[in-house]
Order: C-alpha cells, then structure tokens, then sequence
C-alpha cells in the first residue's frame, strides 16, 4: 500500500526569501555563496528558467541570470522555518526522518490514520485498494495545504509503497505538486528513469553502467542481479539489481542516531596569519561543543579538518580515554593537533568535529577544580593546555605558572586585534536583515564604494523601497530576522515559485 | 678480552641490560651492549639517552678489555645456551662465544663511538625491593598512557625527609601512595617525575635484591636524572619535564557517605555487569540501606543489575563510573574491604582499603575516581 510519503519544500532558501522580501516574489532569487569561491544553494524557479541550478558555480549563475537577485543564506530562518515544517509531518505521523532542512520521509502508517490505511487482512480487492488510495491523497493533500498555512511556503509531495517511489514520486511532482504511485503501477513510474534516479547510483556509478549498455531502470531490471553484481561489485550490484526491481524496504527511521558533530568553515580569502588560524579553531571548538551539548552527547575523538590553498584536505584526531563534552578540552585538543599542521601557504578551510558518541561524561579531575573555585584558572599548566604563542614546547614543559602566563598573553594580542578586525568586518551582505531607526526592519539590497543600499518592506508588508546610506551610517544596524507569517499570525495565502498548484495520481489506463 | 662466566649469571645479567635497548636505535652503537671485563668482574651496560641500565657479576676475567655487541643477539644467544659456562673473547673486531659445543662469532660495534653513560646520582635513601615495587604499581596504575600529554604519563616522587609519596593521574583518577624509608640525610626534601612505564619495569625488576637504594639528583650534576640500584644493578631514567597538577586540595576531607563492601564479590559483580557495559559505559551503583545494586547497559541493549551487601553511613547516594577505573582502583588498595567515601554524585570518590570490616581505612593508598555523569 502507498503509505510512505516524501515532502520536499519548493526551492526552499529562495522560497523563504520571496516570502520575507515581498519585492522578490515571482522574480529570479539566487541563494548561495557570493564570495568568487561560492556555489548556488538554491535558485527559484523564475532562475532555473535561465539554466541556473544548485550546486553551480556562483560566477557561471551570475552570467546565465545577470538580473537575479543574488541573497546570502539566512540560515536561522530556514532552521526556523524547517521546524514548523517538521511539526506539521509529525502531526500525521510520529515516524518522520528528515533528510535534510526542506526534505523529509513519513511513514503514514504509523500516524493516527494507520489504521484506517491497513487492509486488516482483506483481500487487495481493487475496491479496498481504490479507497485507501483516496484516503492518502487526500491525506497529502492536507498535510500540503497545512504546510502552506503554516509557512506560506509551497511543498511537493510523492506517496508510494516505497522510500524510493516516494522520493521519485515527489520529484516529479515539482513544483508544489502531489504524486501517488498506485500499487501495481510502480514498474510504470520507474522503468523509463536514467538508472541516475535510483539511490546510490552516482555519475560514475552511472557512466559505467551506460558502456555496458545500461541507461534506464527498465535496462537495469532486465540485465538482472548477476550482471549488475558482475559490473558493480556485490554489494551495490545487488543493492542497484533490487532497487531497479522496484524492491526497496528501507524503513522510515525517525531520530537517526548522530554519528558525529561538526562544524566547519571556508574563508572568502585563506587565512595564512596562525593567530588568525588558531582563533577560528577556538571559535569552531566551541560551537560543535554547543551544538555537540543541545544534541545531548558527549564524544571520544576530536577531529580537526584543514584544508589549504592548494586544496590538500587533511584531517587529525585524537581519541580520549572516556567521553567528554567540555569545551575546554575539545578547545585544548583542537589546539593542540593543530599545532602539528603546517598552515603557512595559508587555509581554506578549517572544521572541528567530535565523533565516538556517547551519551555520558567522564568528568574530568581538574576541570571540576575549575569550576569548584569559579575561576578560569586550571591547575597544572598542562592540562589547561593553552598553547602559547611560540607553540607546543609549552604545553609539555613548563611549569604552571608560566604556562599560565603564555595562554593569558596570547588571549591578550587576540582581544587587542578585535575591535580593528571588527570595524573593518562592518559589510553589509545582500539579503541580510536590518533595522533603521527611522524607516525600520528592511534587507541589504547591495552595497559597494562605500555605500550600502536597503530596501525597507517586511513578509507581510507590500514591496517596499530603497534608499541609501554610507555604509558607516549610525542609524542602520543589522536586525532580527522576521517570522514569514507577519505578526499576526499565519497567512492564509501561499506564495511559492513556480506555476499553480497541480496534483494528480498515475492511474490505469 | 677474555672471560667465563655461568650460563644462568650470563643470561639474566643480558637480559637485564639489554631490556632498555631501544628497537629502533637512534644511532647504530645504541643498539649494543657493553661488556667490561676487570679484575673477577663482568659488567654489562646499554643506553638509549633516556634510560641507562649497568649490571655487575662476577666472571672468571683472564685478560681484562671492553667491547660492544648487538645487544638484541647476544640476549637471544645467551637465553638459549647450553647450562654450561659460557667463554666470551675477542678475536680482532670479532667476539667468540663458546658454549659447550656451540660456537658463535659476532661483529663488534665501535666502543669509542659509544657515548658516555650517565653518571649515577648519589644515593639519597632506601627501601625494601617489594614494599617499592608494590608502591609502584599501585600508582602506576592511574598514570595516563596518552603521549600527548606527557606530564600525566610519570609518577611524581616527593621526599620529604623519611615519608615519600608517590602520585600520577590521567585526569580521571588519581593515586597517591606513601611509604617510610631511610634516607641518607633526615631532612631530605625532593620532587620528581619518573616515567610510569618505566619506573614499573625498574621497581619490578628490582625486588630480587634486600633494599633498593633510590639517587635523586638535586641541583648539582646528574640533574635531570633520577638512579634506582640494587642486587648488583643500577638503572638511571631522565625524568620529565614539568609536574602534576597540585593535587592536595583536589582529595575531599568532608564527606556525606561512607560505604564499606567486601572487595572480592564487589570486584566480581562490577565484573559481571560491566560484561553488558560496551566501550567502557559506565556501570551505576547505588548505595540504599546496606544494599549495594550494581547496574549497567541501557534499554536500548543489554541490561545487567546485581546486588551486594555493604555498609553504609550517611545518606543514600547513586554514582557511576567507567568500570575499568573502577576495577583497576579495587585491584591496586590489596585489602579484603573496600571503602568508598562519596561527597555528591558529580563529585570524586575517594577509594582505599581496610585489612577487615570494622578496621579503619589504610590511608597510606588512596584512589580518587571521578564519576560518569549521564547525559539528559
């Protein structure tokens, strides 16, 4: 029976833009990295009409759509938004897997309706299959509706018997479509697919398959298992040979237990000065401490991921004897494997990461010291650990005093480096949020040669205007972001990309 | 050169020396050992600029000499000889090892590019061979074996005229152990850090004598250097650099729970529960009314409970721990009871040993463990 579905919010990020930014909607909205190393996150549908796609080089979108609006991401309201989505899934089903911030599994089964899709033990009588049919679509037709209350977003939705009919399903529903794939006419929604379409077949996975002649599903499915496993492997030739018959009988896992926790960054120019280095790796440290907290896990090894100007990617860990989630020692940790790297040609890219997850503490003697004399002074220079700015020698030898002494002096230089850093760091990225004291909440519409213009509307305000200050202008100050619903509540009416709504079942003909 | 010496003295003085002999040497000569024939005595010697080991024995010397071998073969050789006396010589840059009628014929490594031994600091005091090896393992035991940090990876000796105290930790667990002996000048007063591994291997390999003597160098010559000697052999380690965190204040005086437990059926049953604890997740015990209930695992998995008897005065507390610290902790306090005083959960407990029941705890080795909290 069809009681998997897969919802997928229409181009999400740019969606979430036209809906703050009332003077974007049904024009060509560009979200992603705007510095000359960024790619597109996402494009709305008015800029794929020009060939721009996700995952594009940011300069090759700005030559194919020059008059889009080109938005950095604006990731707490997506997050924001996500939640609200998920909440609505997860009031039709407690099995709900999100795959990623727009992008989610239900298994439909499990929800309070379950019971009204289970045949109980009938036969598959084509009028019990008719009405459980109906019953899910209309289903997914609510939870659609819901969602465009909620949000004011549009959402497309697959329904079929599988993870990965659904997933295709919903794809082809797009945008803000509904697609169920009735039972006994999945060979018909698959068997014309590039064999690219079912899950784990990559480019390369792809390319070997077409030489052998392999280019549909249909193809896939008549090669049969001991060809696939012949070209692929065992494993994935196997994994490919039942996918492509149309067997897929992944479950629906809601709360996927976390592996690991990290957080990286690129930096629009690589970083060379080790200082600099080693504050962002500080900075890093403790936000995958935090978030490695508000996950309610502790970890074993700390892993720090470097890569440089020329693109090398290395990574180092160091695993502890017990789990922990002090800041202070991932911090300590973090330090010192990257005192073992050589970042002198400069860096672009760092990441700190916890792994080796457990959900308990093995509390550490000295930090509880720490704590007990409410001072950030640790005993015994080497646990603390702060290298000192002439590098690792420290940690190992010296005394605690002096130990002391080298981490204060180099917390010292960092904060004297601030406020200039600061200052200089004043940009106003387009598509960030902010507030005039006189004309109110508005979004950087660009800036350069030393002015910045804003364009002043809100999600629930008509398109506003724009005016322009120097970029240095007191009065302006970056802003919260504003809930799309507009301040008294949801609004009724969806606005997302893309053309009217469409749903529609394949149906025997 | 030329000397006898017993097969047995031979073997075990080789295999003495030869234990510091680095895998990899640093530079060729390392890897040798050095003989020294003089006057009715055979000394054997090996480096590797962290640790010097000498041994002396008696030898039936005919012409007196000195001379390098790879000191891996000559202990391989030696271990496997007939019992009966072995005669070494040197023949040009070649040494003969007659055994028997077993004959072997070595390369000699240069002596003059052998570089020159530590000298031994003067001794400061001694002790009984076993009442130090047992001190050292009781505190070798906490020390961290993470290079990364090697301050944790020594045991820090304190003298302090005839009481001397050994402590290490790894940062979850902390050891101290003191001890009487007789030091040379009543007012002795010295810190040092010796690394664990090597000051087990020392101690262990030091019992078959009456007392060993222990030389910590002070500010003069040999600092840097601490000198175990007994039964004929001397061993210098260079210690490290740094010293533990001060640890004094970390070991709590008050208490709000005391609770007493046999130490064998307490060692089993963490034992048996910690068979469901995977990666060292903690075992949970909790102290209510002279019931101990030991429990491990988690829904998710395999579940495990067990309960004891144990006295307890003051209130009820429940704390877990990583079952190995624990155990190690019950192993090294050596006693039939157990005694475990609690402050709060999240606070460290304080581990020792009483010879019965109701005797007092022996405070000369205490082990501090720090619970495991869990998370949500």
């Amino acid at each position: 029976m069809p009681t998997i579905l897969h919802l997928d919010m229409d181009a999400f990020y740019a969606s979430v833009e036209q809906a703050a930014k009332p003077s974007l909607r049904g024009k060509a909205v560009i979200v992603g990295g705007l510095g000359p190393r960024g790619v597109v996150a996402t494009a709305s549908y008015e800029a794929r009409r020009s060939g721009v796609h996700s995952a594009m080089a940011m300069g090759m979108a700005r030559r194919l759509c020059p008059n889009a609006a080109f938005l950095v991401p604006r990731f707490p309201v997506y997050r924001q938004v996500s939640e609200v989505v998920m909440a609505v899934l997860r009031s039709v089903s407690p099995l709900v897997e999100p795959l990623s911030l727009d992008e989610a599994f239900v298994d439909l089964e499990a929800g309070p309706h379950g019971a009204l899709l289970d045949l109980q033990g009938q036969e598959p009588t084509a009028l019990a299959t008719a009405r459980v049919t109906a019953m899910v679509l209309a289903l997914a037709e609510d939870l659609r509706a819901d969602i465009g209350r909620a949000t004011g977003l549009t959402a497309s939705v697959g329904v079929a018997s599988s993870k990965m009919l659904a997933k295709i399903a919903s794809e082809q529903a797009k945008p803000d479509g509904l697609l169920l794939v009735e039972p006994g006419r999945e060979h018909q929604v698959l068997d014309p697919l590039p064999v690219r379409a079912l899950p784990g077949v990559g480019p390369a996975t792809a390319e070997h398959l077409r030489r052998a002649g392999i280019a549909t599903v249909a193809e896939a499915a008549a090669a049969g298992k001991a060809e696939l496993v012949r070209l692929l492997g065992k494993a994935q030739g196997a994994a490919v040979a039942s996918m492509a018959a149309g067997r897929d009988d992944r479950p629906v896992v809601a709360d996927r237990e976390t592996k690991s926790v990290s957080v990286e960054d690129t930096f629009e120019v690589d970083l060379a000065d080790r200082t600099r280095v080693l504050r962002e790796i500080d900075r890093l440290a403790e936000s995958c401490v935090r978030r490695l907290r508000a996950a309610g896990k502790s970890g074993r090894t700390v892993v720090v991921k470097v890569r440089r100007f020329d693109f090398s990617t290395l990574t180092r860990s160091e695993t502890l004897r017990a789990p922990t989630d002090d800041p202070a020692v991932v911090l300590e940790i973090a330090r010192r494997l990257m005192d073992a790297v050589d970042t002198t040609g400069g860096v672009r890219l760092l990441g700190v990461g916890v792994t080796g997850l457990a959900d308990f503490t093995q509390e550490d003697l000295f930090a509880h010291v720490v704590e007990a004399k409410g001072d950030a002074e640790r005993p015994g220079g080497p646990v603390a650990g702060a290298p000192g700015p002439e590098g690792q020698g420290a940690v190992a030898g010296a005394p605690p005093g002096e130990e002391r002494d080298a981490a204060g002096a180099a917390g010292e230089s960092s904060l004297a480096r601030e406020p200039a850093a600061a200052e200089a760091q004043r940009r106003w990225l387009p598509g960030q949020d902010v507030r005039h004291v006189e004309f109110g909440p508005g979004w950087v519409q660009g800036s350069g040669v030393g002015r910045v213009t804003v364009r002043f509307e809100t999600p629930w305000s008509p398109p506003g205007r724009v005016r322009t200050f120097l970029v240095d202008d007191p009065a302006l100050e970056q802003g919260p972001p504003l809930p799309l619903t507009g301040p008294d509540g949801p609004d009724p009416e969806p606005h997302g990309g893309g053309p009217g709504p469409r749903s529609g079942a394949v149906s025997g003909t | 050169m030329k000397f006898r010496v017993e097969r047995d003295v031979l073997a075990e003085a080789v295999a003495w020396a030869a234990r510091s002999l680095p895998a990899r040497p640093p530079a060729p000569v390392l890897a040798g050992l050095l003989l020294k024939a003089s006057a009715g005595t055979l000394s054997l010697s090996g480096f590797d600029y962290e640790v010097s080991a000498r041994v002396e024995v008696e030898a039936d010397v005919e012409d007196e000499g000195t001379v390098l071998v790879s000191g891996r073969l000559l202990a391989d050789i030696s271990r496997s000889l007939p019992n009966r006396p072995v005669e070494l010589s040197t023949d040009g840059v070649r040494v003969n090892v007659v055994c028997g009628s077993s004959r072997f014929t070595l390369h000699t490594l240069p002596v003059d590019e052998y570089p020159a031994l530590p000298a031994m600091p003067e001794a400061s005091g001694s002790v009984p061979g076993d009442v130090f090896a047992a001190a050292v393992a009781q505190v070798a035991i906490a020390a961290g074996r993470d290079d990364t940090l090697p301050v944790l990876t020594g045991v820090r000796i304190e003298i302090e005229g005839d009481t001397v105290t050994l402590a290490a930790t790894d940062r979850y667990r902390f050891a101290v152990r003191e001890f009487l002996w007789k030091p040379e000048v009543s007012d002795m007063s010295a810190v040092a850090l010796v690394p664990a591994k090597t000051l087990l291997d020392t101690a262990k390999s030091l019992t078959s004598g009456d007392t060993v003597s222990l030389a910590l160098a002070g500010s003069g010559g040999g600092e840097g250097l601490i000198g175990f000697e007994g039964a004929g052999r001397r061993t210098t380690t260079r210690l490290l650099e740094g010293d533990l965190p001060k640890y004094r204040t970390l070991f709590p005086t008050e208490f709000s729970a005391v609770a007493v437990i046999e130490t064998a059926p307490f060692v089993e049953a963490v034992k048996r529960v910690a068979l469901v604890a995977e990666r060292n997740t903690p075992v949970r015990l909790t102290f209510e009314q002279d019931v101990l209930t030991l429990e491990a695992g988690s829904s998710d998995d395999a579940q495990a409970t067990e309960r004891l008897d144990a006295r307890l005065e003051g209130d009820d507390i429940s704390i877990a721990f990583n079952p190995t610290f624990l155990l190690d902790g019950l192993s090294a306090i050596d006693s039939p009871v157990a005694q475990l005083s609690f402050t709060t959960h999240t606070k460290p407990a304080l581990l020792s040993g009483r010879p019965a029941i109701d005797a007092e705890a022996n405070e000369a080795y205490r082990y501090l463990i720090m619970p495991v909290r869990l998370s949500g």
